[in-house]
């Protein structure tokens, strides 16, 4: 396959940054995305040029690390997947792709296509946790939870925190992200305790980082590679309006 | 208090005031759809409206605190989305919003510029004196509103303008009647997609039958 790419190049937070094209000739049908890539930045090298930064980890599709923007979609054009897992064979001969990093106010570009994104990790810090000693791996069936609902937890627990949402949103809300994280810890017995104090902190934490606000477009849920439904959002809102009325056994919020 | 500065918060009171507001329109709608039924009708409700009295300045401070807790929202949110986003992307594609759910700030803040017009039009009566039911001769001893209406949507310049601004209402239902469902909690994922379904279905529903007014009386079907 011939190729011509645009890619953001940026040398650092600082730098105003642009899309630079490189020729892509020979790319086999059967390489990911990132293999790709590989290519190009080993051609890069050999011509003593510097490489194109990306971010990449685990290259299955499960730890959220890689983070760009195919051609106007997060991870690109095939559904529920991440870029990593994206292979040649989507695209056709003679395709001009544009590749550009997430961009929101709050993942900060720190070189060509990475950003920063600890902002979704102050999200986690603000209540993405149960405070309580878990011990070891309990035996099956100690927690009765119906199975309806550890399904709906792990559905929601599928989030891979890569920021495609964020990526994805109109306003560059994280909501999508703080909603699979709120409900996935308010559907089970563990995570009921701080239900309350959990939705404030996270929601409060996410304007604070400077994402914007969900006016329910569902452009999240469309580019999430994991698919993660924004009824979710739905049980956040819920989680919320539970959290404002007042009650005498739960904590404090 | 956090429902006023927090980001659920907020969006729940964008829900709760839109939904009432939505109210306000379905009674409007309901009461102007009398001019169908010809002068005496709508006559008669505007007379019954007057009767209220003490009533209708309540009903208008409700009304009053509604819009203003609905725009100053909406713009401020709209504005702190505006600054959370970084530069555009060089290929911006959207998957599934649509027109009217990224153009809710602008036909909101169109219709707020009607209601203004709208207000001063037929409620305090000062931009077309001429034909305002307080200028115009008693009709059995009360105020002729029906002839009012019609002799204002007889003129294009009026009509046109009621008819653009309704256009822009049911582009803003189009998204709210349906979203705020969802910012409620009610929807379980799948049942979102019917909810928006009927949602779109009202907004057509509203804005043919509030544009058929305007519209009926400038081709003169009513008259």
């Amino acid at each position: 396959m011939n190729l011509t790419l645009h890619v953001w190049r940026q040398k650092g937070p600082q730098d105003k940054g642009k899309l630079v094209t490189y020729p892509a000739p020979n790319v086999d049908s059967d390489m990911s995305f990132l293999e790709m890539l590989d290519e190009i930045n080993d051609e890069l090298i050999r011509k003593g040029e510097d490489p194109i930064a990306f971010d990449h980890d685990c290259r299955e599709g499960i730890c959220g690390m890689c983070s760009q923007v195919v051609n106007g979609r997060p991870h690109g054009h095939q559904e529920r997947t991440t870029v990593c897992q994206l292979h040649m064979r989507q695209f056709n001969d003679g395709d001009e792709i544009f590749v550009e990093p997430w961009r929101a106010k709050a993942f900060p570009i720190q070189k060509d296509l990475i950003v920063d994104r600890s902002s979704m990790d102050v999200i986690m810090q603000a209540g993405g946790y149960v405070s309580c000693h878990t011990g070891g791996v309990p035996d099956g069936n100690t927690f009765p939870i119906p199975k309806k609902v550890a399904d709906y937890a792990m559905d929601a627990a599928e989030c891979i925190g890569c920021g495609a949402c964020i990526a994805a949103c109109p306003n560059s809300s994280a909501m999508l992200f703080t909603s699979a994280k709120v409900a996935q810890l308010a559907a089970l017995p563990q995570g009921k305790p701080e239900a309350r104090k959990r939705v404030q902190a996270m929601t409060k934490a996410l304007l604070d980082e400077g994402f914007g606000n969900c006016t329910n477009h569902y452009e999240c849920e469309a580019a999430c590679p994991k698919g993660i439904s924004v009824k979710f959002i739905a049980k956040l809102n819920r989680e919320y309006l539970k959290s404002m009325i007042p009650s005498s056994t739960a904590e404090p919020v | 208090m956090n429902l006023f500065t927090s980001t659920v918060g907020r969006k729940i009171l964008m829900a709760v005031t839109g939904l009432l507001l939505i109210g306000f329109i379905t009674v409007h709608l309901l009461g102007n759809l009398s001019i169908f039924w010809g002068a005496d009708a709508i006559n008669a409700y505007a007379k019954h409206l007057h009767d209220l009295g003490l009533l209708v300045w309540v009903f208008r401070l409700v009304m009053l605190c509604l819009f203003a807790i609905h725009i100053t929202f909406g713009v401020q949110l709209y504005l702190e989305n505006r600054a959370a986003n970084s530069e555009d992307y060089a290929i911006q594609k959207t998957l599934v919003t649509t027109f009217s759910a990224k153009t809710m700030v602008f036909t909101g803040l169109i219709i707020l510029a009607f209601l203004l017009y709208h207000l001063l039009h037929f409620t305090v009566q000062v931009t077309n004196p001429a034909i305002s039911a307080t200028n115009l001769p008693l009709v059995d001893g009360h105020l002729d509103v029906f002839s009012m209406v019609v002799l204002s949507f007889q003129k294009v310049f009026i009509a046109v303008i009621y008819i653009v601004a309704l256009i822009a209402l049911f582009l803003h239902l189009s998204h709210g009647l349906q979203s705020w469902v969802q910012t409620l909690g009610w929807s379980t994922g799948p049942s979102q997609d019917k909810v928006t379904a009927v949602g779109k279905i009202l907004a057509i529903v509203y804005g043919l039958a509030y544009i058929a007014i305007p519209l009926f009386i400038l081709a003169r079907i009513v008259k």
